[in-house]
């Protein structure tokens, strides 16, 4: 089926919720990939358990986007059947995992904002999103207790570990630029008091960071300016591979059910 | 007299009377009713019976299993016209498990959660959690996740046996 992506002139609080989906879905899609090959059992089933939530926020976001767009699309046909370019996570959580610290770098980094914004989402003055923000606010505290936890055991473990998340984490820092980068459609939301100013949740997010980052005795890389086109469905290579595999199930066998 | 034809509050004493036995599938011993997920019971005046029921997490695989279990007992006890919702808001806390729910947990060597749910406790929980063998508090936490969302995985450092705690949330 050819699905065509709501444009934000005719529905902009559809994209919206678009893209805080995605980037729960997305993220979900990525850390499932950890299970049966994490460093432990309890690391196996920690990333399980946040992924399990991730996708449990992105079926409400979904469905509720599904039911803006108004076409009788559920959160399946969205999250299934959509092409590459109707996808509109930041393109940080679609980084591939890598080594286990460069998961928790891309997890703290993506769990602080989200932290930001569902906390302040629960004040949205449209009630279903400050709903399912005040569902997910309370699971992404723990989200982060988990990430940041293992930041500074790994930042302020060994020489190798503390390398390898100070390396993570300067490969990784110029994505988090695309999350506070607001455009029309951000601006948008916050001034009919949908979504929060992405300047407000930047400067929360950065100081919880700075936190972190001092506890793990990593240093903070400077900011750059960073092209950033997800949340406008352009992508890096890595979401097409993601998608494959994510997808393939139903465009195999369309409208298989569990 | 049939279900639908029954005064009203007695179709939702029924009700709740037949959900009063019906355990949490990954929690055996767990009463869905003390665990407080089961929000409301409401007969509507089109003669449906509105049952509101809230996810403990977001993704929770148990969610669905926990539905048809609640479709069931009421459809065994001869309760028809059952509509099932979802409430989120205000999104379920671990202090609507109930007294006997807290009991019914301990007795499965599961630590019920701390009281009083706050930020502070969230991202601070500097209480210490008392080992369910030993009583003693000399603990340490494992993961924040366990063999469920809703349960961490902790260990005692003085009788070193491992334990699970059903989280504060």
């Amino acid at each position: 089926m050819s699905a065509t992506a709501v444009s934000p002139e005719t529905n902009p609080l559809c994209r919206y919720v678009l893209r805080l989906g995605d980037l729960s879905l997305v993220l979900g899609q990525r850390l499932g990939e950890w299970v049966g090959h994490a460093p432990a059992l309890e690391e196996d089933l920690g990333l399980a358990n946040i992924a399990l939530d991730l996708i449990g926020q992105a079926r409400l976001f979904l469905s509720y986007a599904g039911e803006l767009e108004g076409r009788g699309r559920g959160e399946d046909e969205i999250a299934f059947l959509r092409e590459h370019g109707e996808y509109l996570n930041a393109i940080l959580a679609e980084q591939p995992n890598g080594d286990f610290g460069q998961t928790i770098v891309r997890q703290v980094l993506i769990d602080a904002f989200q932290l930001e914004i569902f906390e302040r989402l629960t004040k949205s003055s449209d009630q279903r999103l400050a709903d399912i923000a005040a569902k997910a606010v309370k699971e992404t505290r723990y989200h982060l207790r988990y990430s940041g936890g293992w930041l500074v055991r790994l930042g302020d473990g060994t020489v190798e570990s503390h390398a390898r998340v100070q390396a993570a984490l300067d490969r990784l820092w110029p994505y988090s630029v695309e999350l506070f980068a607001d455009d029309e459609l951000d601006r948008l939301m916050a001034e009919q008091g949908v979504a929060p100013r992405l300047a407000d949740v930047q400067s929360a997010w950065s100081a919880r960071i700075d936190k972190l980052l001092k506890e793990a005795t990593l240093v903070r890389p400077r900011d750059r300016p960073h092209a950033w086109h997800g949340k406008r469905g352009q992508h890096s290579e890595h979401l097409g591979y993601l998608l494959a595999e994510m997808q393939h199930l139903q465009r195999t066998y369309p409208g298989a059910r569990w | 007299m049939s279900a639908a034809t029954a005064p009203v509050d007695q179709r939702v004493e029924r009700a709740w009377n037949a959900l009063a036995a019906v355990e949490d599938p990954e929690i055996p011993g767990l009463h869905l009713v003390d665990l407080g997920i089961i929000r409301f019971i409401h007969a509507q005046l089109d003669g449906t019976l509105l049952v509101g029921l809230s996810p403990t997490y977001t993704g929770c695989p148990a969610t669905d299993v926990i539905r048809s279990s609640v479709a069931d007992a009421l459809a065994s006890a001869g309760i028809a016209d059952v509509m099932i919702t979802e409430v989120l808001s205000p999104a379920w806390t671990s202090d609507w498990i109930t007294a006997e729910g807290r009991r019914q947990l301990a007795s499965v060597g599961i630590v019920p959660p701390a009281r009083a749910t706050t930020l502070r406790d969230l991202m601070h929980e500097s209480r210490p959690i008392a080992c369910p063998r030993c009583m003693s508090l000399d603990t340490e936490t494992v993961s924040e996740f366990g063999s469920t969302p809703c349960k961490a995985l902790h260990r005692c450092r003085a009788c070193l046996e491992p334990f699970e705690y059903f989280k504060c949330i």
